[in-house]
């Protein structure tokens, strides 16, 4: 699991830590995103001012790359994601009524983080499980044929966590 | 087929390699043989999504509660995802027998009972595989969803484990590439374009030319890259290899790579497939401890490293230009074309780059030979093709089928038909480049050809059924909506053609359509199409430019009557408890998510129409034998205004 970053010098030091193995080509700059994503949950502004200084480019060529990807988030998530699947089968097997189960459940839109900073919600692209769809991920399990029946149960397990 | 080059003279390392493949094969024998029986669970990505963990521990858990011997393996996906999790046992003496639909009791006691009461458990049994028959349980290739099946590309997926190289090299794995070393670069060109193998992720064209291309190219430096960006929504065949198989693909890659003269390949895998990852980064270590990756492989004076990419979520780079850039570092922006990557690639090189399925068939080729693989197809399109099939159709899974089959036979036979055995309205392919085909299509041939001319493509392999429960202008809508986000920006007519052609279709599933919207839309796809850099735009209009050709009525009703017939479109659809069958149980009650259900114990549930958000909770969970909730698009449902005493009889 990742840790939740902590600002100031502290986060400059992290930044340098995840930065040091990775050699400093332009190649390297969407690895090294989803190094410093996966530690620090998102991609804060001193992320993208320090991997600039590391690979010799502007801020505005790495924002550049990195708001072109979906992957990336430049605003802390809560402790669990949520990623709906937005694929073509789930699309036709319900997905939209699960987004909207569940943006009703939490209060939440897609891309927002729910008040007591639990849970994000996402709609991402197919996650490639279509044979049981809808399908959804909390974190990183997958659930398929989510019924609003089922869809509680399965949010009360990480309301408790 | 030997392993001597016409020189007669077989490298010491071919030698090794042979030597320790033959013990491979010799272990997989004994695993097959063992008197210790094998529990097979299938935890790919839709196996875990179904709970095949949960699975897998309660299985390990029962072994050892009983005491019981056995070996447990993990392996890929068989194919029949929709009656995931799935687990095999293998006995001495007794064929596979293959479990479906398993929770985490019922596989325990399927363990419990076959292991130590011999009993083999018909009534959570899918089929058996071998020779001999087991009492109540049928021979799982009798079945009609097999038995038009070949399973060439998928031979291993399920039956060896993935992370194991030495399961893959007991079963021929390897000898392909053991023969592309002792082969001259222009005679493995030539094995496959004898084969007639076409590129498996989109358009089809002929790898052996493709190779050929670059082969020609002079460079000191030149590349391969798998295409592993598998981003058709809906389709998620590269990822049952990579996650069963993932061996037959880095083969493929080692034999492209000697082919053009390439010394370092990518492989370029979606990070929304974290498994398929995992499992590629396990299987290219074992390459290298192997020396199948690194200078001089199996002694031929040829190098060649793997390095593997993750995508960052850009569905525009599975486009190859735009791929080339993304693995640069840059933006995933497609640039025109030619020049060809096989002339300047990646970094300027010469880069051939194959789809995960295309590889897999190299290494299949160069095991077996062009002519075992061309035995397969039709005239133009050789050998199999893997289909991930679902949406509206029973039998949902990964399919493999040789070119040629008909819609009739992969839908019907296959998948079982539709949903509810509901009318068949069409079978969507090719993902967001694609199209609808309608029932008109049901008995042509599938191969490339013909699905061109229909007006799709055969893309990668997505084929997504519909039935009459769903909307053609609510489908196109979704593609031209995910288009629309996915384009780069690049190309006005994309950027803007897709968003104007996405409002147009929300308008008209919102019931705001005007009579002239239907023409707009195709002149505004004709402007995009030809407008267009890559083949994201140039295909973009396609989902609605066939669905308008084919299912025209359905856009007017749209228009014209404010209805939608597949009643999905929110705005043009309503629910309403029918007041003669509503028992007043509750259940819709409790479960509307706004409070928009009025009712009592016994009272005539009434849906407040202003309040009601249509999200068909209430239909869903209205029980079968009430079946008391209506969606109807057009005329209103009479009913009470407030809830009323449920009728003792049915009135009049």
């Amino acid at each position: 699991m990742t840790t939740r970053a902590i600002g100031g010098g502290d986060m400059r030091d992290q930044i340098h830590e995840i930065l040091s193995p990775f050699k400093t080509d332009r190649s390297q700059l969407i690895p090294i995103l989803q190094r410093v994503q996966e530690k620090l949950t998102y991609l804060p502004e001193e992320a993208i001012s320090g991997i600039a200084k590391y690979l010799n480019l502007t801020e505005n060529e790495v924002l550049g790359v990195a708001s072109f990807y979906a992957q990336f988030r430049f605003t802390r998530p809560g402790d669990h994601v949520i990623k709906v699947c937005s694929g073509t089968a789930c699309h036709v097997r319900g997905g939209e009524s699960l987004l909207q189960a569940l943006q009703t459940e939490l209060k939440v839109n897609p891309g927002g983080m729910t008040e007591d900073g639990k849970f994000s919600l996402e709609q991402v692209a197919c996650l490639g499980c279509c044979a049981l769809s809808p399908v959804m991920v909390i974190n990183d399990d997958p659930y398929g044929k989510v019924s609003s029946r089922k869809l509680k149960q399965i949010l009360d397990i990480y309301r408790k966590g | 087929m030997s392993f001597v080059h016409p020189n007669g003279t077989v490298h010491a390392k071919v030698k090794d390699f042979l030597q320790i493949q033959k013990e491979a094969s010799k272990e997989w024998m004994q695993l097959q043989h063992s008197e210790k029986p094998r529990i097979l669970v299938g935890t790919a990505s839709c196996g875990r999504a179904a709970g095949a963990l949960a699975v897998l521990s309660s299985i390990k858990k029962e072994l050892s509660r009983a005491n019981l011997d056995a070996t447990v393996m993990e392996v890929g996906c068989l194919g029949f995802c929709y009656r995931e999790p799935l687990l095999a046992i293998q006995k001495p003496g007794r064929p596979e027998i293959l479990y479906g639909n398993l929770t985490p009791d019922t596989a325990s006691e399927v363990v419990s009972d076959y292991l130590t009461k011999d009993s083999p458990r018909p009534d959570l049994a899918c089929g058996t595989l071998g020779d001999h028959e087991v009492a109540g349980i049928p021979n799982l290739l009798s079945l009609p969803e097999l038995q038009l099946q070949v399973r060439l590309i998928l031979r291993n997926c399920g039956h060896i484990d993935p992370e194991d190289i030495r399961h893959y090299m007991g079963n021929g794995g390897y000898t392909g590439l053991v023969k592309a070393v002792q082969m001259t670069q222009e005679e493995i060109i030539e094995e496959i374009k004898k084969s007639g193998l076409r590129g498996r992720g989109g358009a089809g064209f002929s790898t052996g030319q493709k190779w050929e291309f670059c082969y020609k190219a002079t460079s000191p430096e030149k590349y391969t890259i798998c295409n592993a960006d598998e981003g058709d929504p809906g389709a998620f065949m590269n990822r049952s290899l990579l996650e069963g198989d993932p061996h037959s693909v880095l083969e493929g890659m080692v034999i492209a790579a000697r082919a053009i003269g390439a010394r370092q390949g990518y492989i370029y895998c979606r990070a929304e497939y974290p498994l398929a990852l995992r499992r590629l980064r396990t299987a290219v270590e074992q390459m290298k401890q192997y020396g199948l990756l690194g200078n001089n492989i199996l002694g031929s004076g040829s190098g060649f490293e793997i390095e593997i990419k993750e995508g960052a979520g850009a569905f525009v780079c599975g486009e190859e230009t735009a791929l080339m850039a993304s693995i640069e570092g840059r933006r995933g922006m497609p640039r025109p074309r030619p020049p060809f990557p096989a002339t300047s690639g990646l970094w300027g090189k010469p880069t051939v780059i194959n789809n995960v399925e295309t590889l897999a068939n190299v290494a299949l080729i160069l095991q077996k030979g062009w002519q075992h693989f061309a035995q397969y197809g039709t005239e133009t399109s050789k050998g199999t093709k893997t289909f991930s099939l679902v949406g509206r159709v029973k039998k949902t899974g990964l399919i493999e089928v040789p070119f040629g089959l008909t819609m009739r036979q992969i839908v019907y036979d296959i998948g079982g038909g539709t949903l509810g055995d509901k009318r068949f309205k069409a079978v969507q392919t090719g993902g967001p480049s694609g199209g609808c085909l309608p029932s008109s299509f049901l008995d042509v041939p599938v191969d490339y050809e013909s699905l061109t001319a229909a007006g799709s493509i055969m893309g990668s392999g997505g084929m997504i059924v519909m039935n009459e429960d769903t909307c053609v202008v609510d489908v196109a809508k979704y593609f031209l909506d995910f288009t629309q986000k996915e384009s780069c920006g690049k190309c006005v007519l994309c950027r803007e053609g897709t968003r104007q052609m996405l409002y147009i279709l929300e308008d008209i599933a919102r019931g705001n359509g005007k009579p002239e919207h239907v023409d707009l839309l195709l002149e505004l796809g004709e402007a995009i199409k030809a407008g267009s850099l890559c083949g994201l735009g140039q295909t973009a209009p396609n989902p609605a430019l066939t669905t308008i050709r084919y299912f025209r009525d359905e856009y007017d009703a749209h228009i014209n009557k404010k209805q939608c017939p597949a009643r999905v479109c929110r705005d043009l659809i309503a629910f309403y408890v029918l007041p003669e069958k509503c028992a007043g149980c509750g259940i819709c009650l409790r479960e509307c998510p706004v409070g928009a259900i009025s009712g009592g114990k016994r009272m005539i549930h009434v849906i407040d129409q202003s309040k009601c958000i249509k999200c068909g909770s209430c239909y869903e969970v209205c029980p079968p034998r009430f079946s008391a909730v209506a969606k109807v698009s057009g005329e209103p449902v009479k009913t009470p205004e407030k809830p009323i005493p449920v009728y003792d009889q049915k009135p009049d």
